[in-house]
């Protein structure tokens, strides 16, 4: 599934453009659900049974299992969706920015401070 | 006519939300940001806005990818905030202004943008976060608003230069309502910051700092980036600083900056504020 049209590549980057929307309709639209807490509930009560509710794919369905961010945006999940996922979990924007960036939550912070005093 | 009286960019980091909610506006963490707001109040309160216009983009709450408008116009009686799904507490709903809604509906579609309306629209953080900054600890917000939303979720985004024109739309669409209101335009969003993929906590303040200079002086400067550009120079959410260019755009004009103030970090956010009124 590809536009076949040529991308601009920026490292460590996805442009959630028409081919990611494609891929990740599913597990976008489950996220999507979590804006309700009743369908928080029910995806914390049985995650796979919730997950194929949703139509979503192997892959995606791993993503979700491992909770793993770079996996799910591979998978066609846009962030702002995921966000929801992520929060079910208590997971903050720095949790999920460490995690992406393989660094600890301090080491993550410790690099957004830096960044203001340059 | 319809006055407006300036014109006001603003971040909208959620977990200002749960600052407001828990008090901490002096916590030695969000002190910096908080303490821009203050010369702001001073300025709303000498101005007195009637209406708010609100530019802003929706992250998931009101519009999924079945149906996403590139932009869109809100034309309800008033606007509801709801869960968005990481908790952040649920604000009482906001006042619209049906009136001034079609009649910009009217104007912006004569002027050839054709934007999507919306009788009924849920307003995020995005929306609601602004007005609680600038209006604090009120049971409501004191001016009726409008909201008009940029899409920022679901590539292809609208090229800065299509956003600036949209927002002189917006300001000839105020300036020809037939009213004595007096209206702010307030943009939400940015500055620098990027949540998603392995370049994640990305800032750049050295951009940040001349888009806030050339947005007072030169507005079309920053339209010289493509979208991708300005991905790669301000992060995947860095782009919602075309909610702030839409709005320097509805002031049409020169302006003069009354007022800003720059922060990193709030959350993995460059804040920004930035008051602004025509010359
Ligand atoms: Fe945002």
């Amino acid at each position: 599934m590809n536009s076949g049209k040529q991308k601009r590549e920026i490292p460590g980057t996805t442009m959630f453009d028409g081919d990611q929307a494609r891929k990740g309709y599913a597990l976008n639209k489950m996220c999507f659900s979590f804006n309700s807490a009743e369908n928080r509930a029910e995806f914390l009560r049985d995650q796979d049974a919730y997950c194929a509710k949703y139509g979503l794919n192997a892959q995606q369905r791993e993503a979700v299992r491992n909770l793993n961010v770079l996996q799910l945006i591979a998978a066609g999940g846009n962030t702002y969706f995921l966000a929801k996922l992520g929060g079910i979990f208590g997971l903050d924007m720095q949790d999920i920015g460490a995690q992406q960036t393989g660094m600890t939550k301090d080491e993550f912070k410790a690099k957004l401070v830096e960044a203001g005093r340059r | 006519m319809a006055r407006i009286v300036g014109g006001i960019n603003v971040t909208h980091v959620p977990y200002i939300g749960r600052a407001i909610a828990n008090n901490l506006q002096q916590d030695p963490y969000w002190k910096p940001f908080f303490d821009g707001f203050p010369p702001v109040h001073e300025w709303l309160a000498k101005v007195r806005p009637d209406v708010a216009v609100v530019i802003y983009n929706d992250h998931g709450l009101n519009f999924f990818l079945d149906k996403m408008p590139t932009f869109s116009v809100g034309a309800a009686p008033e606007y509801q905030n709801a869960d968005e799904g990481w908790g952040i507490p649920t604000l009482p709903p906001y006042r619209g202004d049906q009136d001034l809604s079609w009649h910009m509906i009217e104007s912006l579609v004569e002027e050839e943008f054709d934007i999507v309306t919306c009788q009924e629209m849920l307003v995020d953080h995005a929306f609601t976060l602004p007005l609680e900054l600038l209006w604090p600890g009120r049971k409501s917000c004191p001016v009726r608003t409008v909201p008009v939303c940029i899409n920022t979720v679901q590539f292809p985004l609208p090229t800065a230069a299509r956003c600036f024109k949209f927002g002189q739309a917006i300001g000839r669409a105020i300036e020809s309502w037939d009213s004595d209101a007096r209206v702010v335009v307030i943009g939400t969003g940015g500055l620098s910051h990027q949540l998603d993929g392995q370049r994640a906590g990305f800032i750049n303040k050295e951009f940040d700092l001349m888009f806030m200079e050339k947005l007072v002086s030169d507005p079309l400067w920053v339209t010289r980036y493509s979208i991708p550009d300005l991905v790669e120079l301000t992060g995947t959410q860095g782009v919602e600083l075309l909610m702030w260019l839409t709005t320097r755009g509805a002031l049409l004009g020169e302006v003069a900056r009354v007022h800003s103030n720059y922060h990193i970090p709030i959350s993995n956010t460059a804040s920004g504020l930035m008051v602004m009124e025509g010359v």
